[in-house]
């Protein structure tokens, strides 16, 4: 950007807002007993309610309210005891039933926020949640399967979604990225999504407008699709605010319009939208009473909350003495978090169980592509092996390698120890012998060290090492070699 | 509120019903004679008044996470107009259309 | 009429008298009578006898069983707007031409599972949209008292059936009066039950507010029966009430004495046909000498139901009818792109009175219109159903009332589509407040069936049904008089 560039985006603040919807792990979809279950043939799992055949009715899934609550609670949200259904209608070949059934003006939850940061001053970065609601996902369009048609899949249609709301309450595309971030980590933590942009289970439509800095209306926004990633939210914010300073330091005004995101191409472009902005025509959904959810019920769920994020970190720091960057690194993941605890817990040392996790099983994890879950080293057992370094039974090398086995068989540290005789020797005959050995080995450098070139005993010690096996014990070696060569 | 041309056009469309501009312009003065009639609507106070939406005090009943599935007696593709591969087809769609139509 | 009830059916099939098929072929018989040639009535629009034959013979090994099943035998006719697995479920519509419904509704597998035959499935004004059954794509049904009249609508086809002496007992359904007004003009009995004692799975959904399955019979016991059979909690219905089902047929010999009958005034006002009112007030009396107290009260808001019902009713029914796009079954017709096959199917598929309400009830939701037509209607509503709550708390326990302003008008009559609208006038409050109704002949008229109304609070059946099974046995033969 030119310096002139730079100084009209100074001029100008973006404000942005997002909404997010998100797909819950329910077993059968929002309205039918039907299989939510990803990847079966087209039209696989449907029935007559989600193939809006005439004369179906919709009937509510429990676990999709059970689900959406724990969201909602975990942002904060005032759910309310009281919400209604309400009809969305529009013409659309993968909308069976020319409506989607949503919440409009009684939503299930309304009023929260989320901390993405803390300021330079310390205060912490509040992004407001407006309101959850939910709502059922339309089916599928492929567009390039058979020449000349569109192919319609609604084995999606019905599948339980929530709508996540924010206020125009961040600044920058930083901010929508942070912002996407923790939510996401706030909804894995509570197991109600996948919540992943790539497979389509957490989805991101954005608000951009601009504003003179300083000032408090806002300006016209318009409405941003198509981002496939949190990076890609980030450009394509950037690329709009842009385009909207650019219109609006030539003097022009913004037309409330909405613009897809070309990843590609890096550029926006205004949707080939139809007459006029759309009139959904909203009513209550008379298939559905009200949804009356009961303050005891509410407050259960609220008690039932898994431990969230933010006071998982704090508890880390304060309960492990774990400085922020291992708490970051270790709460990431909830199960990893979860992994942590019981190594920490078992083996007694929160820094050395620190150590561990965040090294090897997370380098393990990483290069295998493999989830923790399916981790074959169970916590006790890595307790047990750190158990078996921090009293000197193996070296911290041979551990190394008995992790190794842990990993490829599942077997118990003392078991591979024994077995691959890794168990730590501090025999002071067999010492001598292998230090004699190596000594006879290494004469010109066993010379020099006579002699005072003291690094060289890292040399003679590592032989003795690997002559062991990693079951020497340094310590002891080192002893061995200072009073063998006096030095 | 008399309704127009205009208007009839434009909620033709919204509905997907595919007036002819002379059924158009016959459902103009239907629609405004039926309308007429809810005048009556208008001069009645229902200031506080709730609106009558859901059934009993008890509220929407729920049912478990759990299949199995509602059987059709038939597979889908006895009724469908056009189905390929199990999907149903329609007339292309151009890809820059929005997402939905209004 | 001397068709059989019921009753009169089922016992006799269960006690070997008679065979299913035997009934079936009677019914099947009158039928073909009725629906042959340039003067039929036009009473069905669906029948496949031999596969209705086959469920009779295969209702021979039921005879066994500890319960045979409440309507063993019964043949019975079921209105097009209930999906059956055997035969097509158009709604009187081109748009649904030739559609078999892979689901069955619940209140059709009832029917069955109580033993009854479905003969076929029966004419109705197109997605239950009018009060005469004229607007039917399949052409119009003509009343069998009076063949050059209306049968009244929209379930004229299910009305017919009985009337005519096919079945004594048929499925409709009603959302302002489309069972008990038909059930009037045609000097037979119709029932609405109080909404959500019916599942509506499986019933098109007009309006899903108001929407409920009907029962016409013969006789008011053979409505009893039918709805016994039918009522009940549906999971597959969020609607659908979780109250048990009383035997309806326990008033069959309950005496009204004590019985509180209030007249609301605004349902006699002066411009009711003095014919009609005779009628009405002959049957008061009637009520009157069998020990029932009878007494004025007022439903003031009354006067509201028409514009109320024409707002709320078109509104839902331009949602429910939005999945008629031919996309994935019923009638598909090209133009230009999706946006042409769309117009060219609505437009083909659909006919000028449901077009009319499609736009009527896309204009009340729309935007800027939606406060001041679908709201305020709502909110006029509650006031409606506050009415019937208030005198109901008062002591009285039955409404009485003429069922509709006139008796059956001739086919081609009525243009206007308001004028069309104000036959239900008596009936739509029964629907937007979601009461109990039905109607019973009472009389006629220049030899046309008049009818008489009972309404009373929700799941009152029982004393509604008391009521009329009062009434019918003192009136006697003079309700077809």
């Amino acid at each position: 950007m030119t310096a002139a560039a730079t100084a009209a985006r100074d001029r100008w603040e973006m404000v942005v807002g997002l909404e997010v919807h998100v797909q819950l792990k329910t077993r059968t979809k929002a309205f039918c007993p039907c299989s939510a279950e990803y990847g079966a043939p087209p039209n696989a799992n449907t029935c007559p309610v989600c193939l809006a055949l005439p004369g179906a009715l919709p009937v509510l899934n429990e676990h999709a309210v059970a689900l959406a609550t724990r969201a909602a609670l975990a942002l904060q949200c005032a759910v309310q005891p009281v919400s209604v259904f309400a009809r969305k209608n529009y013409f659309y070949p993968d909308l069976p039933k020319g409506y989607q059934i949503s919440q409009f003006d009684k939503p299930l939850a309304l009023g929260g926020w989320v901390e993405i940061g803390r300021r330079a001053e310390g205060d912490p970065i509040r992004i407001g949640v407006t309101r959850v609601h939910m709502e059922e996902d339309a089916g599928k369009s492929v567009h390039d399967r058979f020449p000349g048609a569109t192919a319609i899949d609604l084995n999606r249609s019905g599948v339980p979604l929530i709508e996540i709301v924010s206020e125009p309450d961040m600044r920058s595309a930083e901010q929508a990225g942070a912002y996407l971030r923790v939510l996401k980590q706030i909804l894995e933590y509570i197991d109600v999504s996948d919540v992943n942009m790539e497979e389509g289970s957490l989805r991101v439509d954005a608000n951009v407008s601009a504003r003179r800095r300083g000032e408090s209306a806002l300006g016209t926004k318009t409405e941003v699709k198509n981002m496939n990633s949190f990076s890609g939210v980030e450009r394509a914010l950037e690329v709009e605010f842009a385009r909207q300073v650019a219109v609006l330091e030539a003097g022009g005004t913004i037309e409330q319009q909405t613009m897809l995101w070309d990843g590609n191409a890096g550029e926006v472009r205004p949707a080939r939208s139809k007459e006029g902005s759309h009139d959904y025509r909203y009513f209550p959904e008379p298939d559905l009473p009200p949804l009356i959810l009961a303050a005891d019920w509410i407050e259960q769920a609220r008690h039932d909350l898994p431990e969230l994020p933010a006071a998982r970190r704090a508890r880390f720091a304060s309960e492990y003495h774990l400085g922020e960057y291992d708490v970051e690194v270790l709460t990431a993941d909830a199960h990893v978090a979860d992994y942590y605890e019981s190594v920490a817990r078992a083996h007694g040392e929160p820094k050395a169980a620190a150590n561990w996790v965040m090294g090897e099983v997370l380098a393990t994890l990483k290069s295998s592509g493999q989830d923790i879950a399916r981790f074959r080293v169970r916590p006790a057992d890595l307790a047990a092996l750190l158990g078996l370094v921090r009293d000197g039974v193996v070296s911290h090398t041979a551990a190394k390698q008995i992790f190794s086995r842990m990993v490829a068989t599942g077997d118990p540290p003392a078991q591979i120890a024994e077995r691959e005789g890794l168990v730590k020797v501090d025999d002071d005959a067999q010492l001598a012998a292998w230090l004699d050995e190596v000594i006879a080995e290494h004469p010109d450098e066993a010379e020099r060290l006579r002699n005072g070139e003291k690094k060289l005993q890292g040399v003679l010690i590592g032989a003795v090492m690997k002559k062991s096996k990693g079951r020497a014990d340094p310590r002891k070696l080192t002893q061995l070699l200072s009073a063998r060569l006096g030095s | 509120m008399a309704v127009t041309i205009d208007d009839v056009r434009h909620i033709a469309t919204l509905a997907r019903l595919g007036l002819t501009e002379d059924r158009a312009a016959a459902l103009v003065a239907e629609l405004n004679t039926i309308l007429e009639h809810m005048d009556e609507l208008a001069k009645v106070d229902t200031a506080g008044v709730a609106e009558a939406i859901g059934v009993g005090a008890e509220g929407l009943p729920v049912r478990k996470d759990a299949g199995p599935p509602i059987p059709l007696a038939r597979s889908i593709d006895a009724v469908a107009p056009s189905v390929r591969d199990g999907f149903f087809l329609v007339p292309r769609l151009s890809t820059h259309e929005s997402s939905e139509e209004s | 009429m001397t068709a059989p009830s019921c009753a009169d059916l089922r016992a006799d099939v269960a006690a070997g008298r008679a065979t299913a098929a035997e009934t079936l072929s009677a019914a099947i018989r009158r039928a073909r009578e009725v629906d042959t040639g340039a003067d039929r009535l036009n009473v069905f629009v669906w029948r496949d006898d031999a596969d209705a034959r086959a469920q009779a013979e295969a209702l021979a090994d039921r005879l066994a069983d500890t319960t045979p099943g409440p309507l063993l035998g019964v043949p019975v006719a079921v209105k097009d707007n209930i999906a059956t697995l055997a035969l097509p479920t158009t709604c009187g519509s081109r748009i649904l031409e030739g559609y078999v419904s892979p689901y069955e509704a619940t209140v059709a597998r009832r029917l069955r599972d109580a033993g009854a035959v479905i003969v076929g499935k029966t004419n109705m004004d197109e997605f239950a949209m009018g009060s005469s059954t004229e607007h039917s794509a399949y052409g119009p049904t003509r009343n069998p008292v009076a063949p050059d009249r209306v049968p009244g609508g929209s379930s004229g086809g299910s009305a017919a059936a009985v009337a005519a002496g096919i079945v004594p007992l048929a499925l409709g359904s009603e959302t302002g009066g489309s069972v008990r007004q038909p059930a009037a003009f045609c000097g037979i009995v119709g029932v609405k039950p109080t909404y959500g004692r019916v599942s509506r799975y499986g019933l098109v959904a007009f309006a899903s507010s108001l929407d409920q399955v009907g029962v016409f019979g013969r006789t008011v016991d053979d409505a009893a029966r039918g709805l016994g059979v039918v009522a009940g909690h549906d999971p597959r219905d969020s609607t659908s009430a979780q109250i048990p089902v009383p035997d309806y047929t326990a008033a069959a010999g309950a005496d009204v004495k004590g019985l509180v009958v209030g007249l609301p005034t605004e349902y006699f006002p002066a411009s009711l046909d003095p014919a009609i009112r005779a009628r009405c007030d002959a049957a008061i009396d009637r009520l009157r000498s069998l020990g029932a107290t009878v007494k004025e009260v007022s439903l003031p808001h009354t006067s509201l139901a028409i514009p109320v019902y024409y707002i709320v009713a078109p509104a839902e029914a331009s949602s429910n009818l939005a999945r008629f796009d031919g996309v994935r079954y019923g009638l598909r017709l090209t133009g230009d792109g999706l946006r042409g096959m769309y117009d060219a199917t609505r437009s083909g598929g659909f006919g000028p009175e449901v077009t009319r309400r499609i736009l009527l009830g896309t204009y009340v939701l729309s935007a800027g219109y939606y406060d001041a037509y679908y709201r305020k209607a709502q909110q006029a509503r509650t006031l409606i159903a506050g009415d019937f709550r208030r005198v109901f708390d008062s002591g009285v326990h039955v409404l009485f009332t003429p069922t509709a302003p006139s008796t059956a008008f001739p086919i081609g009559a009525i243009s206007d589509p308001y004028e069309m609208y104000l036959s239900d006038i008596f009936t739509a409050t029964a629907n937007l407040a979601g009461v109990p109704a039905m109607s019973l002949p009472i009389g006629r008229v220049g030899g046309l069936p008049v009818g008489g109304q009972f309404l009373a609070s929700h799941f009152d059946e029982p004393r509604m049904f008391a009521a009329a099974y009062a009434l019918e046995r003192a009136l006697g033969g003079e309700a077809h008089a």
